[in-house]
């Protein structure tokens, strides 16, 4: 049985139909899958499926250890996006990016594959000085509209910057990091495990924040 | 497994500018909220220099799940409708200013409006559509626990309350469909009313009443938020007994109605009782020059097809202001 009904199909289908360059999802879980890995496996088949410029491989998290250190998967399930030099962009998704989060799912794929918006010159340049490596956690639930929007921004900023990584974290998903890092409102996004941004905030107000590390 | 497929975010078509503090625009906007938005849409396609201050885009809206009284909308959800109105108003070259909040409006032949981060705006016309926040309780423990259990949006919150104990403030509509929404994720929830029934629709009280997992407290109010790093229990007040009780619960939702975002003209402009900007029906304010709509002002109902109305009016009448002056 599908998991997107007609409408949402369609939709994805000519959206995808626009994509520039090759997209590779890479999926991390394990042999024997829990519930959540086996419906974000089902997903991931469904939606790759839609277009030929999107391929999916399948690894097991323990078995591919040396893969999954290479591309700093901690956790499953871990979706990881390639470009389509098959080159690490940064860009992770921890948890199934439904609800809401098919929005940054969609727009990651899209941006990765080549559809850019154009940044001001100011924020191009900002992004381009950060030479210190940044982590950033953006924690979501999927019932929140406003989450996307944070989502969006750190995965640009993972896309422009090699040193930048950004993950979307579906807080219950990974229920004992939300409790680590006092995940009670979303979106909040954390920055190398230590400082915090709250909101769903633009892009340089995400850099005032990592520009001070 | 539910999706919120959302085309228009993907888009690139905006054609907007960023706002010029040395320009004076015929007309600047504050807000962006339905009634922004259409006197947005308007002022662009009389023709007239526009700029847009706000926040953030969508207002209220945003925060609804569900819009069912929006005509040529049977059935559409708030964030969607933003997304429809931002890209209507985003395709025209306007200038806006997005993530900072406006703090003050100066009065004069070129009116001023000064945001937070000190830069200065001009225009010969304002149009102020601040819309409403959120009511707070105003009891000590409020604003050190925001977004460490002191919640106003259930939608967003709730599913991180999974399996605990919460509180939701306000029996009336939000108050009654945001337990609604919290009973069936959290362990318990305890509504809390100050009346001695609940103010909320017919057909949300029957919803609630049938949940085993919820208790209503009527005529209860908070009198503090306690926890160190996160909210760990709440003391209540029965109103007719003034018996005072320690409630613990890890979170609490606060939905007790909305106040008008007027601080930025209090000084300039007359305010109601209610502190809503006092408007005519052609949307003007007591200081020429400066129009207001939607949810801030003294309009009698705040639904979005109103807020959108007063918008499109205040558009007009700023335009026709301009073009006398």
């Amino acid at each position: 049985m599908s998991l997107f009904d007609d409408k949402v199909k369609k939709q994805l289908t000519e959206l995808f139909s626009k994509l520039k360059n090759n997209v590779s999802v890479v999926y991390f879980t394990q042999e024997i899958e829990c519930s959540l890995c086996a419906d974000n496996h089902a997903f991931l088949e469904e939606i790759t499926g839609l277009s030929d410029k999107l391929s999916l491989t399948v690894y097991d998290f323990q078995k591919e250890k040396e893969l999954a250190d290479r591309y700093q998967v901690d956790k499953i399930p871990a979706t990881v996006l390639l470009d389509s030099d098959k080159n690490d962009t940064g860009i992770k998704f921890y948890g199934i990016p439904a609800g809401y989060e098919i929005n940054s799912f969609v727009k990651a794929l899209t941006e990765v594959s080549g559809d850019r918006e154009e940044l001001p010159a100011e924020i191009h340049s900002r992004i381009a000085q950060i030479d210190k490596d940044v982590h950033l956690q953006v924690f979501v639930t999927l019932t929140c509209p406003y989450c996307p929007g944070a989502v969006m921004v750190a995965h640009r900023l993972a896309l422009e910057n090699k040193r930048i990584k950004a993950d979307m974290v579906e807080s219950s998903a990974f229920q004992h990091l939300a409790l680590k890092y006092d995940i009670s409102s979303v979106p909040k996004t954390i920055i190398n495990e230590k400082h915090e941004i709250m909101g769903a905030q633009p892009i340089d107000a995400f850099l005032d924040e990592i520009e001070k590390l | 497994m539910e999706f919120n497929l959302n085309l228009s975010n993907l888009s690139s078509e905006h054609q907007s500018v960023p706002l010029d503090t040395d320009m004076i625009y015929d007309v600047l906007i504050v807000g962006g909220g339905p009634a922004a938005l259409t006197a947005a849409v308007y002022c662009m396609r009389k023709g007239v220099s526009t700029g847009l201050i706000t926040e953030s885009f969508g207002g209220q809206v945003a925060e609804t799940s569900t819009v069912e009284n929006y005509m040529g909308y049977r059935h559409i959800e708030g964030i969607e409708l933003v997304h429809k109105f931002t890209d209507q108003v985003k395709q025209f070259q306007i200038g806006f200013v997005e993530g900072v909040k406006a703090q003050s409006v100066a009065d004069g032949t070129i009116k001023r409006v000064t945001l937070e981060n000190g830069d200065v705006y001009q225009a010969k016309s304002l149009i102020i559509t601040t819309g409403t926040s959120w009511r707070k309780l105003n009891v000590p423990g409020e604003k050190e626990l925001v977004g460490r259990g002191v919640a106003y949006c259930a939608i967003c919150d709730a599913p991180l309350y999974a399996g605990k104990e919460v509180v939701v403030v306000g029996g009336g509509n939000t108050g009654v469909e945001s337990s609604i929404d919290l009973a069936k994720i959290a362990k318990r929830v305890t509504l809390l009313q100050n009346l001695d029934t609940l103010t909320a629709d017919e057909v949300l009280i029957k919803s609630i009443t049938s949940f085993s997992n919820v208790d209503i407290l009527y005529e209860h109010e908070v009198t503090e938020i306690l926890g160190e790093n996160a909210v760990e229990a709440i003391t209540i007040r029965n109103r007719t007994t003034g018996e005072e009780r320690k409630l613990e619960v890890q979170g609490i939702f606060i939905e007790i109605g909305l106040v008008s975002n007027s601080d930025l003209v209090s000084d300039l402009l007359d305010l109601n009782r209610y502190g809503e900007i006092v408007v005519d029906c052609a949307c003007r304010t007591n200081v020429p020059g400066i129009f207001a709509a939607g949810d801030a002002t003294s309009v009698p109902y705040k639904q979005i097809i109103i807020a959108a109305g007063e918008g499109a009016k205040a558009a007009l009448s700023a335009c026709e202001y301009v073009l006398r002056n």
